[in-house]
């Protein structure tokens, strides 16, 4: 089932573009000059905290709001001038709408099928969903997770060529979450670009080709899942929040330390290689301090999103910065 | 728009006709309510007497416009906004915006449910009343649809204002109720208008729905119904979608 994942040379015509994006709800920027592009074919994620903006971005790139500045493209179109064209050609799901309460199943599917000018087969779409068993259930009466997968259904009932999922697998349990997974893959096995907006790195380091990290309004970083862990240049970041705050001094007798931040709660993050963590230790005993939370973490996609959208400039270790594009300082902090 | 019906604006009339006769309280307010009125005050015998003071009709035969208005009242007043406003506030307005369709196609559509449920209710009280209490049917045919029509863009018009600016079904059903009584009470239902004492009538006159009553008992007994009954209904009516077409929100 599974299709070779194309390289990073070999991405097709860009399904959607993105360039220099600006967008204010009042006084507060929402997005701040974003650029992206999303290839046909590809599975790309937009990932980044609550607040980041990148239910704006894809609000624009879904022409439910109009952009204060910068263009959006989906196979070539505005999706504000030509609305009805980029429609036809786009599914989405929404973090937050809903369908009336006595609606059933399958008069949604119906209704929505009838909503596009080449629907997809509305019946195939709902078996492959697992919603066949549940037709004439009304919507109101349906679980999160059914719901999750009406919606899931009505994204794709348009016959799209790309989808916009945001905040798809939030509120599914485990298992529901990997069903979904594979459901993704296999929209995208039949030529379906998606556009991903998660917070979950298993689920980008999972599915994406492509990941955008946002934060405050930018994107700080483009890159694959694994380019993103290897350019993060974390190695193994053991955390602690000790007894009693250490000194410059005690910390710098460490071994193999790239990186020592202290949180404002006390929490100190150091990163370095396995020597390190058993010299804290050591320090540790000998300094009579309890460490407390004490956790041990190899680099992975989260400890590079972490870097991008958590640390202040403290992270900085000197010459070796770990992204090209700089994290928005004034971002730092905020959780 | 140009064309009759595309097969998204069928589907959505379809799908908002289904709701809507899923909600017992829209069967009963709507369609029940209005004949139901009418036969409970035409159990009053002294209603059923032609009076010479009333021109020679008889009190229940100035309440069928009374009736009439009433369910499109409830229609456009009780039954549509809370539902509309509910679409806004819970997202079903946002999806549906994602899709080549237009929200306005289902704001066309409940207009066009609740608009037709009304009329029928309006026709059946005067069925009923002629049936039941003899009270004969429109005199002016034309001028009583008329007179009808403007009255159901004037009820619709209050909907769509109550819609524009209330941001939750809650308020939308509080807006609605403040409203729905005074309105009620222009049209006649307390006291008809015809016997309201004169500064009043002329004030209630130009109401919508004391302009609606008045114009509605004119064609009623034969006379084509005055055209400043007409004009003050179609002036609230422009005013009315004017504001809402400015302030409605789809989101």
């Amino acid at each position: 089932m599974s299709v070779p994942r194309p390289g990073g040379e070999s991405w097709g015509m860009p399904i959607i573009e993105v360039t220099g994006l600006r967008k204010a709800y009042g006084s507060t920027t929402a997005v701040d000059g974003v650029d992206l592009s999303v290839a046909e074919g590809e599975i790309f994620g937009l990932l980044g905290p609550n607040g980041a903006g990148k239910t704006t971005t894809v609000e624009c790139v879904e022409g439910l709001r109009v952009p204060d500045a910068g263009t959006v493209r989906v196979a070539g179109m505005d999706p504000v001038a030509d609305r009805d064209r980029v429609r036809a050609l786009l599914g989405a799901q929404l973090q937050e709408c809903a369908l009336p309460a006595k609606l059933t199943v399958r008069e949604a599917l119906e209704l929505y099928a009838a909503c596009y000018p080449r629907p997809a087969d509305w019946r195939d779409l709902a078996e492959r969903l697992g919603l066949t068993g549940h037709f004439h259930v009304p919507f109101a009466k349906l679980s999160g997770g059914r719901k999750q997968r009406l919606f899931i259904a009505l994204a794709l009932i348009g016959a799209p060529r790309v989808v916009v999922l945001d905040e798809l697998t939030t509120g599914l349990d485990p298992h529901a979450r990997r069903e979904t997974w594979d459901l993704i893959e296999d929209v995208r096995d039949r030529g379906v670009s998606v556009l991903l907006v998660t917070h979950f790195m298993a689920e980008a380091e999972r599915l994406c080709d492509r990941v955008a990290v946002m934060d405050a309004g930018r994107v700080v970083a483009l890159d694959t899942p694994a380019g993103l862990v290897r350019r993060s240049a974390r190695g193994t970041v053991v955390s602690f929040t000790p007894s009693r705050p250490l000194t410059d001094a005690e910390t710098a007798t460490l071994p193999g330390v790239r990186a020592v931040r202290v949180r404002g709660d006390g929490q100190v993050t150091i990163e370095g290689s396995d020597s390190t963590v058993e010299a804290v230790v050591a320090l540790l005993a000998r300094l009579r301090v309890t460490a407390h939370q004490l956790r041990v973490a190899d680099g992975t996609l989260e400890g590079a999103y972490l870097d991008l959208t958590d640390a202040g400039p403290g992270l900085d270790s000197g010459d070796e910065t770990p992204f090209e594009t700089p994290a928005s300082a004034a971002a730092a902090g905020q959780a | 728009m140009s064309r009759a019906l595309s097969p998204a604006s069928a589907a959505i009339l379809r799908t908002e006709a289904r709701l809507f006769a899923r909600e017992p309280v829209n069967m009963f307010w709507v369609l029940a309510f209005p004949t139901v009125l009418l036969a409970a005050l035409g159990a009053i015998p002294a209603f059923r007497e032609h009076k010479p003071e009333l021109d020679g009709q008889s009190v229940i035969a100035l309440y069928v416009p009374v009736c009439v208005l009433s369910a499109l009242l409830v229609a456009g007043l009780q039954t549509m906004p809370p539902v509309l406003v509910g679409y806004r506030e819970q997202g079903v307005l946002r999806r549906l915006a994602l899709t080549p369709v237009r929200p306005r196609q289902l704001l066309v559509a409940q207009v066009a449910v609740n608009g037709g449920a009304a009329l029928a209710s309006a026709l059946l009280a005067v069925v009923v009343g002629r049936v039941a209490f003899g009270v004969p049917l429109p005199g002016q045919p034309a001028g009583y649809l008329l007179a009808l029509a403007l009255a159901t863009l004037t009820a619709f018009g209050i909907g769509a204002i109550i819609c524009a600016l209330s941001r939750t079904m809650k308020i939308a059903q509080g807006v609605a109720s403040a409203f729905f009584f005074p309105m009620m009470g222009t049209a006649g239902l307390w006291l008809p208008v015809q016997v309201f004492p004169e500064p009043l009538r002329a004030i209630v006159d130009f109401t919508p729905f004391g302009a609606a009553a008045e114009a509605l008992n004119q064609a009623g007994t034969g006379m084509w119904p005055s055209w400043s009954h007409l004009g003050v209904m179609a002036a609230w009516a422009v005013v009315l979608f004017a504001a809402a077409a400015r302030w409605f929100r789809w989101e």
